[in-house]
């Protein structure tokens, strides 16, 4: 296998219950792509991104993160591994009884390699590049707006210094504004730092702005991969009619491959 | 980024500093400069790298680096204090991570502060915490008596629903686990005195012994500490969840009151539902008791009963069942106290769910106490 997939799905599929949510998915990521899983809600898109990264084990197929095949790894390795990917959650999943710096510094004081003195240096510094000041790193997060919840479990799944960074739903609950500051932001950070970005998404701005390459879940089955352009052209039913509603064809009229 | 292993094989970072013919200092980096590589070593490439960074004449190599990451580079930033060297030459793929080199924002450290041990201070604080609890815990009190009179009023928007949930989860469902406590006591009580009773020849006095200890103090107490544990700390932590989940506030905007909704129920129904425990586990006491005091005594079942109404007053029974209404109000209140402090943390959860079981209890163990005062001259032979 080439070195170059960081994520690599053959034949997967998972059952829940009696319900198949997809089946025969095979997907290729490759380093630093950016890459958004798109599909309605309910598509299994977040089972999906769990699954890539063994948080959940598919019924069928096998997944390999990092050319590792993820089904017979010891938890040891797979923590190895672990330690090189950052997760996004929806909903932040910062430690709620920790300030915005401690849970930042916690990866990196859980890892045991840093000495305090760099920890402190390096949680500053993440502060930094996700756009948060020293106020707000004391604070708990009950106590932080929705962009800024986002801006800080963005600087904890940075703390290591991932190869992949996965998000779940990373505009969702933002307004426009702050929707679009955290594009640019990913977008920066990316080029910045050169990590593969994988991300869960419907949020067609994210698709149109973010993401090189899409990959359209739907029926439980992976219905288009490629460019936005490419997954556009798609004969698809079910894929036109996600990307050629009003709305879609507003926000996708003349920008595609063009960010503004 | 291209090439970054695992921690095992990461090729410790390294300076190494060329002196050209010409006389020129070059400095060659080489190693990885990642988390992993530098992590151990900061503070001495730090110093290291600070003995060249004032002279600008140096050139700097960074090409012959085998990883680097934001933290490399942000070593390098912080040796150089913001400087970027005149003579720098970087692999183009690591461009990026330099690009902020000349303005790079790091925000300071924040100071956290950590106040002297001041006796005054934290005293006057502790009186301030206990004036809050009160008045919270009697404003509870207050708003749960306006609902009573309001609900005697509009009779139609009592919530029986939530009131016979409640009777279900905190009395149905505890019905097992007070019926074996409260015979186990039994036995233990009636086999200890037994022993005592026997050598004195006194074996009859072990029907008032049980049956005073059980129905005035043991049924009632033990019912109070066990609900305590199982629907105190329930109720406090379902407050508190909802809290945290924003239903609270979601009941507030549909207008519906809090109180009336979710406190009322909750005293209403142990308030009826503890004097049956009490009464359940009564009965397993006292059953207890005759089958602890058939085998250390040979007193029979229908010997015990037939001494009972003689050697136990009926009053006994009527005070602890009273009791029991009394805790279990009791229980409700600073669960529900405790529960509407919580503020949406995981931490606030664990300590206020902590403080409304040890405080219920506590607090049932006092009022004990003064009916003990009180009522002390009702149903003692």
């Amino acid at each position: 296998m080439s070195d170059e997939s960081v994520i690599r799905l053959e034949n997967v599929g998972t059952r829940l219950g009696e319900q198949m949510i997809h089946r025969d998915i095979n997907l290729r990521v490759n380093r630093g792509d950016i890459l958004g899983v798109v599909g309605k809600s309910g598509s299994g898109k977040t089972t999906l991104l769990r699954e890539m990264i063994g948080l959940q084990a598919p019924t069928e197929g096998h997944v390999y993160l990092f050319g590792q095949r993820l089904d017979i790894l010891n938890p040891e390795q797979l923590a190895a591994l672990h330690q090189r990917c950052g997760i996004l959650f929806q909903g932040g999943a910062l430690f709620s009884a920790f300030n915005v710096f401690d849970n930042i510094a916690f990866p990196l004081r859980e890892s045991r390699f840093v000495d305090e003195n760099l920890v402190r240096q390096l949680v500053c510094m993440k502060l930094g590049m996700v756009g948060l000041d020293r106020d707000a790193a004391l604070r708990l997060p009950a106590e932080l707006s929705g962009g800024m919840v986002k801006r800080a479990a963005l600087a904890r799944a940075l703390a290591l210094e991932p190869e992949l960074l996965l998000l779940d739903e990373p505009t969702s609950g933002l307004d426009p504004l702050a929707s679009e500051d955290f594009i640019k932001l990913l977008s920066t950070l990316h080029q910045e730092l050169g990590f593969t970005l994988v991300m869960v998404t419907h949020d067609l701005d994210v698709m149109r702005d973010l993401c090189q390459v899409l990959a359209v879940l739907a029926d439980g089955r992976l219905l288009a991969y490629g460019s936005a352009a490419e997954v556009r052209s798609s004969r698809e039913p079910l894929v036109r009619e996600f990307f050629h509603g009003e709305y879609a064809e507003r926000v996708f009229a003349g920008a595609v491959g063009a960010p503004p | 980024m291209s090439s970054q292993p695992l921690f095992t094989d990461t090729e410790p970072p390294d300076i190494r500093v060329e002196r050209t013919a010409d006389g020129f200092i070059t400095i060659k980096l080489t190693g990885h400069w990642t988390l992993r590589g530098v992590a151990q070593h900061a503070h001495r490439l730090q110093r290291e790298l600070r003995k060249y960074t004032s002279d600008p004449e140096v050139h700097w190599n960074l090409n012959t680096i085998s990883a680097l990451d934001s933290v490399g580079a942000f070593v390098l930033w912080r040796a150089t204090e913001g400087r970027r060297p005149q003579h720098l030459v970087v692999r183009p793929e690591h461009i990026p991570l330099f690009r902020r080199w000349t303005d790079w924002q790091v925000p300071q450290e924040p100071l956290i502060e950590t106040a002297p041990l001041d006796i005054v201070s934290s005293a006057a604080r502790l009186g301030r915490n206990a004036v809050e609890h009160i008045n919270g815990f009697l404003s509870l009190i207050g708003q749960f008596v306006l609902d009573c009179l309001w609900l005697l009023r509009h009779p139609g928007s009592t919530p029986w629903r939530d009131i016979s949930a409640t009777i279900y989860q905190a009395g149905f469902k505890a019905l097992g686990i007070t019926a074996l406590v409260g015979f186990l006591t039994g036995v233990v009580v009636s086999y200890l005195s037994a022993l005592e009773l026997k050598s004195f020849g006194a074996g009859n006095f072990i029907v008032l012994i049980v049956g005073i200890g059980v129905l005035r103090e043991l049924g009632p107490m033990l019912t109070a500490v066990l609900v305590a544990g199982r629907s105190g700390s329930a109720m406090t932590a379902q407050l508190g969840v909802m809290r945290v989940n924003q239903e609270l506030d979601a009941l507030s905007a549909m207008g519906v009151s809090q109180s009336l909704r979710l406190v009322l129920p909750k005293i209403v129904a142990l308030i009826v539902v503890m004097p049956l425990l009490v009464v359940w586990s009564d009965i397993l006491g006292i059953l207890g008791g005759i089958f602890a005091a058939r085998a250390t005594l040979g007193i029979g079942l229908w010997q015990f009963v037939a001494a009972f109404p003689n050697a136990v007053p009926l009053a006994n029974l009527w005070l602890g069942i009273g009791k029991g209404a009394v805790f279990g109000a009791l229980v409700a209140l600073i669960a529900c106290h405790f529960g509407l402090r919580i503020k949406p943390d995981t931490e606030s959860l664990a300590i206020e769910t902590t403080r409304a079981v040890v405080s219920a209890i506590t607090l049932a163990i006092i009022v004990d106490a003064l009916f003990a005062i009180i009522f002390r001259n009702v149903g003692l032979p």
